[in-house]
């Protein structure tokens, strides 16, 4: 580890605290209604939008109500997305002229980017023509990222109203993150992506010939765009194969500055939000600081993991960290901190091979995602993942206080804890379950690159982040068969959904309570002894079930590579 | 059933029968009750059929096997024996009221006459019944005095031999049946059938029988519930992680990890910390008429104490005596006393010792004086005597200006004077001067009491409620707790404010009515707070009805035990501060073992999971940080310390997690401390301390 590591590491902790409030105190606004410095240009198209939907901003829905307005949205961009897949050939904006794709491809990639994920079995630049691109898939990284947002503002307004029946409008959320959130700022990201050397053209591919004489067709199109967003809205899509390790995806250490503050910035911000619309930022800071030590302990033992380097290597006589699978343009820090950033939150985004990772800093990728990317996390998929543990951290230990649980003024009873239950339950479900089951199918295990403990972390990576609407991909896996198509599609499904529904379901049933007013005997929930807490809950809560998993996978491994031994 | 009777935690005569009470809650309908300990039931039958096949096809490593199996029937006993023993101390305390219900011969009256009755076995009564108790007499059923005064001992309920008076009208009109009649007699009309009396509820309470899980209770079974399938699911998915790795693992080690990740220490002991939470009221001499109300103790924000009684002493005293200009203290001694020497109410009583200890005059005979006492009426509210055709009077201020007034009326046309002429000492000046002693006084949250003699102004009594000392600390403590004090009295605004100072309660509602004090619980509970109160009149009960908590005094009316939801037998009111103490303790202890049993976990993978794997995946002994023999000794251990903490616990789980009236944070970082980084620790220690033991016996 060096002290430029650390500093590249420092600065871009600093980047973000320093925005948390600004851009909280924005989106704040934006979600009451109040006026912003958009509003004159933005105002009349939101009404306009509105006035074609059939809604208005004042418009309130029942939690029921929210939850069916989103499933449907999500349903009806999911058809979309298939049907111009599976008809993309005789669509135009096809340069290329890709073939229709794989009907368990499309289903997969339609899942995928529906729910935030964006996994990847297709290879961008080699399947999907620019419309499926630009119309299908960059319009879901807006939509699916404004769905997280909306559904984070629901829970928090559960929490900030008292005795109320709605959680707001769901075409009003959708519509203001998209208009006054997502789009503003990645057209300037846009502009600078551009600047900074990333191709944005509807032209065809460049063909070029190479020093051998070889003709090599160089993929270009409308990146610098999709890239924007696939930050900004954590989905981590690449426009190419490579993702943001691909020299026009991710041209410098500026840009991949640029790209790893995208990724947490909306999401570290919506802590404030949270803060500023229960009435006390402190709430939001207690949030944020759990979720920046989960960070900087993945950050330490990931960097440190790296930094240390292989074993065997160094028994050959090559000092150094582990480079392999990494860009040299970006170093053993740079490639370190973005993994966990893209892991934590649920981006996917890589701009290293993270199987090519030593085996117990590639385990924290794994961890990030199998705590349910509460640390920062998707954008508001983040937020309302970490409230589901606040809901049981304040259940189990609040009670030690003797009164009966309590956060923000509003009772924690049974219906919270069954919901928070549920959603927690469904991602060892999907995680370990679809492992379980592929772990000892021979068609599936015929997919892994690896042999012994590497090739089941592969099999774990895959299910893990599909679950957890990551995206990423540890490689080595062959993901484009029918089984991993289907299985992973349905692991996304459910861990997008059987989450956003009780999250749902417990704002509903938490803005129906009054808010009790804070005392000397209420549990107080944003000091250092909460945060402390909130970690452990979900450290034992949310990591412990993976242990067996994780034993068998990355840490026998890590042992092994101590002991000389490879797999 | 006083304090001191207590049973202490591990007697004898509980623990024993408890044993026996472990193996009857096998029954797969109790054990249904408690999701974690039925599941445990439940794997552990499974491996019990699998040993028993394997024993037959003769398997390897049977000894293991068996050992492990017998470990895990003993958590489940070991949970039902906690429960066991937390109904074992009620069920003595059922035993003991049982007796106080002996079959009773009821005076069942007929008609008008009050002489004419017929006897009928108390049983056979119904509601609406009236019946005739006399000295001697077990009154048969619950009832109200409709007729009579007289004196009941009522140790069979509340455990204190001193007698108390019943009698009809007012808030002492209320009989609970088993109780004796010890003199005079009382006509009672019955209001409630056989088996619904208080001792029958009583009865059902303490023994548990009709014990509904409470809302926290339910809350908490989901988490665990919850948390039981979540590892079902890193349990479940291991076979299939080691046959990847080509390995195999026995279905008993499994369960083995399973049954000591899941939550089974809060699980076992959860029934019991309910039992006994109620059971420290039933010590404590309050009857919770649902676990509910408990926990609702434990949550009050608000508490609203009456007055007299709880915040000063029932009765005021004389303190000072403050004559008008012109007339000496003694002056005004000697005629307080001589008006006072007959009044038997503690105020007059008080003015005698007064007058005795500060101004020497001793108490005088009235005979001898010939003197004739005039008693209080809520009419004239003054008493007094006559003696020698001078008159005295004590009484409110306004009542003797009045009476003063009239005399000196009556008195001015005999001294020929005018009839606007105020009477010899009751000049305007006098007037002024005694109101404004008066006020002084009020002011000071004392009650004023003026005196006179012949229509000549004396001066004022000072009797000032007494506040009860330590009081002002114990609101102290209630307010770091983030309880907020309202007093609540009859009282005018300014005598109120004044009491609420020296008592230091953080608000008051002076002269309370019914319906004022209803619309005070309203208002608060529409803030979202929860109210507790006790009270006793029947103008209480919808007061009692629609607070959280509701304490109804035992020598209050049926009306008022209704609406409350617990009874305080010793009808002391002070004791709300206690009973939010136990229902938050009950609340804490819930918690404290819920974060041991879950951070318990990280020590148990530790244990087991490289003794599981070891088999193919030797590397993973550097997880065995615990430096534990052998595998078999590793997972031996784990599970024989997951059965034993429960043992341990079960007098914690009984005493409760002691409470300290401290604020939340500090409480929080105390508690997280002891059981949450304790529960990390702990069992690290006693694993390795167990894996000591077991090999060294041979055990593995």
């Amino acid at each position: 580890m060096t002290l430029n590591g650390w500093l590249q590491i420092l600065v871009f902790c600093g980047i973000i605290i320093l925005l948390v409030k600004p851009l909280g105190g924005y989106m704040t606004r934006v979600f009451n209604g109040d006026r912003t410095f958009l509003s004159p240009i933005l105002v009349p198209v939101e009404r306009g939008l509105y006035r074609l939907a059939g809604t208005s901003e004042r418009e309130e829905q029942h939690w029921t109500i929210y939850t069916a307005a989103l499933l449907f949205f999500s349903l009806a961009g999911f058809i979309v997305l298939y049907f111009l897949q599976r008809f993309q050939g005789d669509l135009p904006l096809n340069p290329a002229g890709m073939g229709a794709t794989e009907p368990n491809l499309a289903f997969n990639t339609a899942i995928s980017f529906v729910t935030n994920t964006n996994w990847q079995n297709y290879g961008g630049e080699s399947t999907m023509s620019y419309l499926v691109q630009m119309a299908g898939l960059t319009v879901q990284n807006f939509v699916s990222a404004a769905t997280g947002i909306a559904i984070a503002i629901a829970l928090i307004r559960g929490f900030a109203r008292a005795s109320g029946k709605s959680i707001g409008n769901f075409w009003v959320d959708l519509t203001r993150s998209t208009l006054y959130i997502l789009l503003p700022i990645c057209v300037v990201l846009t502009l600078v992506y551009v600047y900074l050397g990333v191709p944005q053209t509807l032209g065809t591919y460049a063909v070029a010939t190479t020093l051998e004489r070889a003709k090599q067709t160089i993929a270009v199109g409308p990146v610098a765009s999709q890239l924007a967003i696939k930050m900004l809205g954590t989905n981590g899509g690449g426009f190419f194969n490579v993702n943001s390790a691909h020299p026009f995806e991710n041209p410098d250490a500026i840009s991949n500055l640029i790209q790893m503050v995208s990724i947490f910035v909306i999401g570290a911000a919506l802590t404030n939000v949270f803060g500023r619309m229960v009435g006390s930022q402190r709430q939001g800071w207690a949030i944020f600081a759990a979720m920046g030590l989960l960070f900087l302990g993945g950050v330490i033992v990931c960097y440190w993991g790296e930094a240390a380097g292989n074993p065997l290597i160094h028994a050959l006589g090559i000092d150094g960290g582990n480079m392999e699978g990494k860009e040299t343009r970006f170093g053993i820090a740079l490639s370190a901190l973005f993994a966990v950033i893209t892991t934590a939150a649920s981006c996917g985004a890589v701009n290293a091979m993270h199987d090519s990772f030593m085996a117990i800093s590639g385990m924290i990728p794994l961890i990030n995602m199998m705590l349910g990317e509460v640390v920062i996390g998707g954008v508001g998929a983040g937020l309302y993942g970490i409230l589901l543990y606040v809901i049981i951290a304040v259940f189990v230990a609040g009670l030690m206080v003797g009164r009966t649980p309590e956060y923000l003024g509003k009772k924690i009873e049974a219906k919270e804890v069954k919901m928070a239950m549920l959603a927690v339950l469904c991602l060892p479900l999907a995680m370990l379950g679809f492992t379980a089951v592929a772990a000892v199918l021979p068609s599936a295990v015929a997919s892994i690159a690896n042999a012994g403990p590497h090739g089941f972390s592969e099999i774990l990576y895959a299910y893990t982040s599909a679950a957890a609407n990551n995206g990423s991909a540890f490689g080595g896996l062959t993901g484009n068969t029918p089984w991993y198509n289907i299985t992973l599609g349905a692991g996304m499904w459910m861990g997008r959904f059987f989450v956003i529904i009780p999250a749902l379901a417990i704002a509903g049933s938490l803005v129906t309570k009054k808010t009790v007013p804070e005392s000397a005997g209420t549990f107080p929930t944003h000091g250092p002894l909460f945060v402390g807490l909130l970690v452990g809950v979900i450290l034992i809560v949310g990591g412990l079930t993976f242990f067996p998993a994780l034993a068998v996978g990355p840490i026998v491994e890590h042992l092994a590579t101590g002991l000389g031994q490879t797999f | 059933m006083s304090q001191s009777k207590s049973a202490s935690l591990m007697d004898s005569s509980i623990l024993l029968p408890a044993i026996g009470g472990a193996f009857k809650k096998l029954n797969p309908r109790s054990l249904i009750r408690n999701p974690v300990m039925f599941v445990v039931a439940v794997v552990s039958a499974l491996t019990t059929v699998l040993f028993l096949k394997e024993v037959a096809t003769g398997g390897q490593s049977l000894g293991f096997s068996f050992q492990i199996i017998l470990w895990l029937w003993f958590t489940v006993l070991f949970a039902n024996f906690a429960e066991a023993v937390a109904e074992g101390r009620g069920k003595a305390q059922a035993d003991s009221l049982r007796k106080a219900r002996t079959e009773t011969q009821a005076k069942l009256l007929s008609g008008d006459d009050a002489a004419k009755f017929k006897l009928v076995p108390g049983t056979s009564l119904k509601v609406g019944d009236v019946v005739l108790v006399e000295a001697g007499d077990i009154i048969p059923s619950d009832g109200e005095v409709i007729e009579g005064v007289a004196s009941v001992n009522e140790s069979a309920i509340t455990g204190e031999s001193a007698p108390v008076i019943r009698e009809s009208g007012g808030d002492r009109s209320a009989v609970t049946g088993g109780t004796q009649v010890l003199s005079d007699w009382l006509r009672v009309r019955i209001t409630a059938a056989a088996g619904s009396t208080f001792i029958d509820r009583m009865i059902a309470l303490v023994e548990g029988a009709q014990r509904q899980k409470t809302p926290n209770e339910i809350a908490l079974n989901i988490l665990l519930a919850g948390m039981t399938l979540i590892f079902v699911l890193a349990t479940a998915t291991i076979p299939s992680f080691a046959s990847y790795a080509g390995g195999a693992i026995p279905v008993v080690v499994l369960v083995a990890l399973f049954v000591t990740l899941i939550p089974t220490t809060i699980g076992a002991l959860l029934s019991a910390i309910g039992i006994a939470g109620m059971d420290r009221l039933i010590q404590f001499n309050v009857l919770a008429m649902s676990g509910r109300a408990v926990e609702a103790a434990g949550d009050v924000d608000t508490l609203l104490l009456d007055k007299t009684g709880t915040i000063t002493f029932g009765n005021r005293q004389a303190t000072e005596l403050l004559p008008v200009q012109g007339v000496t203290e003694e002056e005004l001694a000697d005629a307080a006393q001589l008006a006072s020497l007959a009044d038997e109410t503690p105020e007059g009583r008080s003015i005698v010792v007064l007058a005795k200890e500060k101004y020497g005059i001793r108490a005088r005979d009235m005979q001898t004086l010939h003197a004739h006492f005039v008693p209080f009426t809520a009419q004239s509210r003054m008493s007094g005597v006559d003696i020698d055709g001078s008159s005295i009077r004590k009484g409110a201020v306004d009542a003797v200006l009045a009476y003063a007034d009239q005399t000196a009326m009556a008195a001015a046309p005999a001294a020929g004077g005018t009839v606007a002429t105020i009477g010899r000492g009751a000049s305007a000046g006098t007037v002024r001067d005694l109101q404004a002693i008066a006020d002084e006084i009020a002011k000071a949250g004392g009650t004023p009491l003026a005196v006179v003699r012949d229509g000549r102004l004396l001066g004022v009594v000072y009797l000032k409620d007494i506040v009860k000392g330590g009081i002002r600390e114990r609101f102290a403590e209630l307010r770091r707790m983030g309880i907020r004090t309202v007093m609540i009295t009859g009282d005018n605004p300014l005598t109120a404010a004044a009491i609420a100072a020296e008592a230091g309660v953080d608000d008051f509602l002076a002269q309370a009515t019914p319906e004022n004090k209803l619309s005070l619980i309203r208002d608060e509970q529409s803030k979202g707070k929860l109210v507790a109160m006790c009270g006793d009149g029947t103008n209480d009960a919808p007061a009692l009805a629609q607070a959280d908590v509701g304490v109804a005094m035992n020598t209050g009316t049926v009306a008022a035990r209704e609406a409350g939801n617990m009874v305080d037998l010793d009808s002391d009111p002070t004791k709300l501060i206690e009973i939010v103490g136990i229902g938050k303790q009950l609340l804490m202890t819930r918690g404290a073992l819920t974060t041991f049993s879950i951070a318990n976990d990280i020590a148990k993978y530790f244990a087991i999971i490289p003794a599981m794997f070891l088999a193919f995946y030797p590397q993973l002994d550097a997880l065995n940080i615990m430096g534990l023999q052998t595998p078999q000794s590793a997972i031996l251990s784990a599970i024989i310390f997951n059965a034993l903490i429960i043992v341990a616990l079960i007098p914690l789980s009984l005493k409760g997690v002691k409470y300290r009236p401290v604020g939340a944070g500090s409480l929080l970082g105390r508690n997280l401390l002891i059981y949450g980084l304790g529960g990390v620790i702990v069992p690290f220690i006693g694993i390795k301390a167990i894996d000591v033991v077991i090999t060294s016996l041979g055990l593995a």
